[in-house]
């Protein structure tokens, strides 16, 4: 039987639209506006000023504290300005302005296509790669990739997991970096085991991509056989059910076991990271090239056309439609992410950031909220969460704001994966109501943990 | 291009509405509604369309003029209630019974609560069991209505229940009651012999569990515990006393139990959220039936037994929780 995590979970229609168009790379945009914030954590600090020439690949920002990361010069060019600038949410953030010119890569790094397969055996020397090429999670949080394969000298991992399962309906910027780059991202993948020093890796991938999992199969093949260090990795093939993709969810499908609340997935000796992010470990480590681009894809019903593209990062968001053709007159909104998860775009004028996974175009009958109607207590909410809760019961506690009592159904373990909104069939925006409340009673319970002063 | 639209995750959503599920109901009641009508003829069409349109009208009265408030009709689910609450009715029961059903089961035990899913109780239930008190005699017996199917006479009399609660008063045993009867299982399964319009045909009943189990707007666990609790119930007292306690296939073929924990039981408002819960509601209401059908005054317990589980269900909701997520 194939696997997949044990409680709740949803089935929105797939609409893998783009699965079938090859990454294409983009041609770099007249500027770009690299974010200083593009990870967890410390904002970078940027290191260099207007008039400035920075090289394709040059360090542009330092990270400020352990959980922060370094940020690269996507192109080659004159700083323009160091400023605040909207992000896509419209949040003014530093931006470092780079008019670009002809791409001359900073030295020492590797821009050819062949492929690196041997894997360095100095562990210091592959997390500083990691570190120092800006590498963070792709999969979503942005958490520094380095600070993630470094858990506490009192834990252990025993499994490290990739996350293929793209469970969000629309992306496919994962499934085509798995068909296309497969072999790369096995090679991350075997960094970080070495680094992690566990035995087993399970790259787990939904069954509705076959091709994904037929080349993936092929690529760890091949690999154990002709090179040492690939051994223990697997390809797992889990049922389709969302949120395969979220930490907590892979990790009971893979493993059964569960995260305690609060707690991190070092804690049961797992540690998961995405497949872009594993490509982006081959590409730092292998290559010694810093994370600069990414495969965005851009996709939607009433978009003309659907793609997978190499996008450097810092590229107006504006600047890619555009070039597919700009935005359609049927689209009512635009969301970086999934539609399950992803963010609003406010601001189309924003930049790409190393975790942008896709823009996504819906119309208003697709997305649009109907109004909320009372709640008919059909438990759909409860049967949908992933973590077990009671989306109506949450809601009403939070109406009338019983803190302990939210604290108590366990609102601090929600996992803002909109399972419950999308069930409810009476259109109660319940993770909306939900997700204040979570903030709410996280800040609570931290300061009666925090130590007082 | 027009201003983009900005809004929290998720951005989209089911299909499913309070709407499409109440319109999946009123599909799975089509066949009970349709082979009461072949059966009881124009007394059923009669019963059945002034329940409904009692049942919305005052539903749409008392939205609009009593609590002022947006009109909930759309939501179908006041068709819902009017349907049961007619196949919970003698078909050739006069069309004022129907009204004040729906006076009771709209009126009463939905809107006073504040309407759809604030209620504790089953609307349509609660229309019956008040019905069944306050006209014991018109709520009990099945004229011979006339039917659409030729050869059909419909009997007037009691229902098999009935009969037989009344045979055993006599002191009859079930054997000499059946066979004074003519019952058939038969019979039963297709079109029984005297009941209220839903109770007379299983398959029909059966066919609507289906497409409710197909359409997944309800799981099946709250219905298969009331007929596994009825069966084991009955069937533990008719091995030992075969003369005095009717067999498990006639209590699960008569009466409302079909209709009862495949329609009534289910609604979503009045019974528990979780698997669990309803299993624990499903043995309840099982067990109720089956005391009231042994030991009590009435032939028939399905709806008491309803309308006291429901009362169970705050209870039960906060007892019978889903597991967790990483929470032992
Ligand atoms: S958003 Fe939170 S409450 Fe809603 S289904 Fe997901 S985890 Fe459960
Ligand atoms: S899904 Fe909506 S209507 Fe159903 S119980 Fe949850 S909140 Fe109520």
């Amino acid at each position: 039987m194939k696997k997949t995590f044990s409680i709740g979970g949803v089935h929105p229609d797939d609409k893998k639209i783009s699965a079938g168009c090859a990454i294409e790379v983009l041609p770099t945009p007249k500027k770009v506006y690299i974010s200083m914030a593009q990870h967890l954590g410390g904002p970078a600090k940027a290191t260099v000023a207007a008039g400035d020439k920075v090289k394709t690949g040059q360090v542009i920002g330092e990270p400020t504290g352990f959980i922060s990361a370094f940020v690269h010069s996507s192109v080659t060019g004159t700083v323009k300005s160091v400023g605040l600038r909207k992000d896509l949410a419209g949040i003014p953030v530093i931006h470092v302005e780079i008019d670009v010119e002809d791409d001359e890569w900073m030295d020492g790094i590797d821009t050819t296509d062949t492929i690196v397969r041997e894997i360095p055996q100095d562990t210091k020397f592959i997390l500083d790669r990691i570190r120092n090429n800006g590498v963070v999670g792709l999969g979503g949080a942005t958490f520094p990739t380095n600070v993630k394969l470094c858990p506490p000298p009192d834990k252990k991992a025993d499994i490290l997991i990739l996350n293929g399962a793209e469970c969000e309906p629309y992306l496919t910027s994962d499934y085509r970096i798995m068909l296309e780059k497969s072999e790369q991202i096995v090679i991350g993948a075997a960094l970080m085991k070495h680094v992690l020093g566990v035995e087993r890796v399970v790259i787990g991938i939904e069954e509705n991509k076959p091709e994904a999992i037929a080349k993936m199969k092929e690529a760890v093949a091949s690999l154990a056989a002709g090179t040492a260090g690939y051994s223990g990795i697997e390809v797992m093939t889990l049922k389709k059910k969302y949120p395969q993709g979220g930490e907590k969810q892979l990790i009971d499908a893979v493993t059964h076991r569960q995260v305690k609340s609060m707690g991190l997935p070092i804690d049961v000796g797992v540690v998961v990271q995405n497949v872009a992010t594993s490509l982006a470990v081959y590409e730092a480590v292998q290559k010694n090239k810093p994370l600069i681009d990414n495969t965005i894809t851009v996709t939607g019903e009433c978009f003309p056309k659907q793609s997978n593209l190499l996008v450097r990062v810092g590229t107006p968001l504006s600047y890619i439609v555009d070039w597919l053709g700009g935005i359609p007159e049927t689209a009512a909104k635009a969301v970086s992410g999934g539609p399950m998860m992803g963010k609003a775009i406010a601001n189309m004028d924003a930049a790409t950031l190393k975790g942008t996974s896709s823009i996504l175009f819906l119309t208003e009958e697709q997305t649009k909220r109907k109004p909320e109607t009372n709640c008919i207590r059909c438990g759909k909410c409860a049967e949908a969460c992933p973590m077990g809760l009671e989306p109506f019961l949450l809601n009403k506690l939070a109406k009338n704001r019983m803190y302990d009592e939210l604290e108590e159904n366990a609102v601090q373990d929600c996992i803002e994966c909109g399972c419950c909104l999308y069930s409810c069939p009476a259109n109660i925006p319940l993770l909306d109501i939900i997700r204040i409340a979570k903030g709410d009673v996280i800040r609570i319970i931290r300061s009666r943990t925090a130590p007082k002063k | 291009m027009n201003r983009l639209l900005v809004s929290p995750s998720p951005h989209i959503h089911t299909r499913t509405s309070t709407r499409s599920l109440m319109l999946d109901v009123v599909i799975a009641l089509l066949p009970s509604v349709i082979v009461s009508i072949l059966y009881y003829g124009w007394s059923a069409v009669e019963i059945l369309a002034s329940s409904v349109v009692f049942c919305v009208l005052l539903e749409y009265l008392i939205t609009k003029y009593l609590l002022k408030r947006p009109c909930t009709v759309g939501d179908l689910s006041a068709v819902v209630t009017g349907i049961i609450l007619a196949l919970n009715l003698p078909p050739a029961a006069p069309w004022w019974v129907a009204m004040i059903g729906a006076v009771v089961a709209i009126g009463v035990a939905k809107m006073t609560f504040g309407g759809l899913g604030q209620n504790v109780f089953n609307p349509a239930i609660t229309g019956r069991v008040f019905l069944l008190i306050s006209f014991p005699a018109i709520m009990t017996t099945w004229d011979g209505a006339k039917g659409f199917i030729g050869g059909i006479d419909a009997v007037s009399g009691p229902t098999p229940l009935g009969i037989v609660k009344e045979g055993l008063m006599q002191g009859q045993t079930i054997d000499q009651i059946f066979a004074a009867n003519d019952f058939s299982y038969f019979q039963m399964l297709f079109v029984n012999i005297g009941g209220s319009a839903g109770e007379i045909s299983a398959l029909a009943v059966i066919a609507g569990f289906i497409y409710m189990l197909a359409r997944k707007v309800i799981r099946p666990y709250i219905t298969l515990s009331i007929l596994v609790t009825v069966a084991v119930f009955s069937g533990i007292f008719w091995l030992i006393d075969p003369s005095q306690y009717t067999d498990p296939l006639f209590n699960l073929l008569t009466g409302g139990v079909l209709l009862g924990s495949v329609f009534m039981a289910t609604d979503y408002v009045t019974s528990p959220m979780s698997d669990k819960g309803g299993i624990i509601f499903g043995v309840g209401i099982g067990v109720i039936t089956m005391l009231i059908r042994y030991f009590g005054a009435y032939p028939e317990g399905m709806s008491f037994a309803i309308l006291i589980m429901n009362s169970t269900v705050p209870l039960i909701n906060k007892f019978c929780k889903q597991k967790k997520y990483g929470r032992a």
